[in-house]
């Protein structure tokens, strides 16, 4: 993946008009292997993420994909380039073929089926009422609801919160299966220990401010004390 | 064309209204029996009622007369939109731009019902006709468009997570609405079917009522009540329709997204 697929945000603000929650950030996210956005509760972390598929627009600023400016795109035809996954794994009602047709309305059993294996899941799944799947279950179904798209980035904001550590550990190993198939993945993720299974590059946000970017090793070499919190530095 | 007799046997003078107050009295009595505490209210939305039906009658009269020029009944019928308009900006404040859709959506809805049962010539275009069709078009619809809207809201705010994974998806957002907005519709117009389905069987409704009570013969009386039926029905899904259509329209922004309720117009 070229450089030009990295977001490149300047002069960004986001969040309610009047107090944002960015400020003024210029930053770039790297869109290929898996980007882990750290930072202490109400940083920006998950504003940040919305604005990658525009599911919000920032106040003020620009932000560039593929070089182009985001509010240039088609705002569909972004999405499902640059797909998203929730911290609650949302269900639709019906089974969870039902649920995948829903991103691809004509989508072969086949090509379901398949999918679903792809992120782990059985494909007997398929005419199963998706509401009576387990949390991890629900949230790889979601991710393959995402990825009938074809995005070429995945954001998930905080995908294994709402799970148990089996379940988080095999969304986890999802999100590395996807980057190393060239699927770009951002991640937003309080769990220091996720961080540091996941992060190929990590961004930390501090009060709406990038309080720095890099490599895990050159954060956990920061003077700042609270980026190498934020990466639970050793 | 329906034939509605102008007969006088209906007049049940001062004294029958007067008697008619007895039934007051006696659902008065029940509150006073039961301790519901309820006489003061009984009372004064009884007297309210005479006093508002009495007014209303007496200014009809200057709209229904064969003489009288048709654009008092316009104006009346202008009046009564936006009464209603007000009434359901009232009943749904949180709605964005409830007034002026409301406004839009009953006259749309008087539009397509009045100029089905008129340029059909079901019935002879006059104020007679124009101001209580028009009135049963804008009366029946009030409460199903004020249900509607607060649900289309509720369904705004509950149902956000659903509603932004659908977009998330690449759904435009009147496809990622669709469900909710289907749903609000479903809710508020079941009831008008279900009311059209017991019609005679579980209730006499209204207008049949008044006119065989009136002696019209009751052969008359169902093929009028019919008509008005078709016509809340039609009513309830046009404005129902429109206003949902409208407020689904400000619930989004132009690109997809799902306004927070402080970003609502």
């Amino acid at each position: 993946m070229s450089s030009l697929d990295a977001f490149e945000l300047r002069g960004v603000d986001a969040g309610p008009a009047g107090s944002p929650i960015l400020k003024a950030i210029d930053l770039t996210v790297p869109a290929n292997g898996v980007t882990v956005l750290a930072g202490p509760s109400g940083a920006g972390k998950s504003t940040l993420l919305r604005l990658l598929n525009r599911l919000d627009d920032p106040l003020a600023g620009e932000i560039r994909w593929r070089d182009r400016p985001l509010i240039e795109w088609e705002p569909t035809d972004l999405r499902r380039q640059v797909a998203m996954v929730f911290q609650r794994a949302p269900i639709f009602p019906g089974s969870v073929i039902e649920n995948l047709r829903v991103a691809l309305p004509g989508v072969s059993d086949e090509r379901a089926g398949h999918v679903l294996e792809h992120v782990g899941l059985d494909v007997d799944l398929l005419d199963h009422d998706a509401e009576t799947l387990s949390g991890g279950e629900a949230q790889r179904m979601c991710v393959a609801r995402a990825l009938l798209t074809e995005p070429a980035v995945l954001l998930a904001d905080e995908p294994t919160a709402a799970l148990d550590r089996t379940a988080r550990a095999t969304v986890e190993d999802l999100g590395r299966s996807l980057a190393d198939s060239g699927v770009a993945v951002i991640w937003v993720s309080h769990d220091t220990d996720q961080l540091r299974r996941l992060a190929d590059h990590v961004i930390v946000l501090a009060d709406g401010a990038v309080r720095a970017t890099g490599h895990l090793d050159e954060l956990d070499a920061s003077d700042d004390q609270l980026v190498r919190r934020s990466v639970g530095a050793p | 064309m329906i034939a509605v007799l102008a007969v006088v046997q209906g007049d049940i003078g001062i004294a029958g209204l007067a008697a008619s107050g007895i039934l007051v009295a006696v659902a008065i009595a029940i509150s006073l029996w039961r301790q519901l505490g309820l006489e003061r209210s009984l009372l004064w939305a009884s007297l309210r009622a005479l006093v508002q039906l009495l007014f209303v009658g007496w200014v009809l009269q200057f709209v229904v007369d064969p003489d009288d020029p048709l654009i008092f009944s316009v104006i009346w019928l202008t009046a009564m939109i936006g009464f209603a308009a007000y009434t359901t900006s009232r009943r749904a404040p949180d709605v964005p731009r409830v007034l002026s859709l409301s406004i839009v959506a009953y006259a749309a809805s008087a539009v397509v019902v009045l100029g089905v049962l008129f340029g059909f010539g079901i019935y002879d275009l006059e104020g007679r006709t124009l101001v209580p069709l028009a009135g049963m078009v804008v009366g029946n619809s009030l409460a199903a468009t004020v249900l509607v809207s607060r649900q289309l809201l509720i369904a705004a705010n509950e149902q956000r997570d659903l509603i932004e994974a659908r977009l998330a998806l690449g759904l435009t957002a009147k496809q990622a609405f669709q469900p909710h907005l289907r749903q609000a519709l479903r809710t508020a117009l079941v009831p008008q079917i279900e009311s059209t389905k017991a019609v005679g069987i579980v209730f006499l409704p209204g207008a049949m009522v008044g006119l065989i009570l009136a002696g019209v013969a009751p052969a008359d009386a169902v093929k009028v009540q019919v008509s008005v039926m078709y016509l809340v029905l039609g009513s309830v899904a046009t404005t129902t329709a429109v206003m949902s259509l409208g407020i689904s329209r400000e619930l989004f922004t132009p690109s997809q997204q799902l306004r927070r309720p402080t970003q609502r117009p």
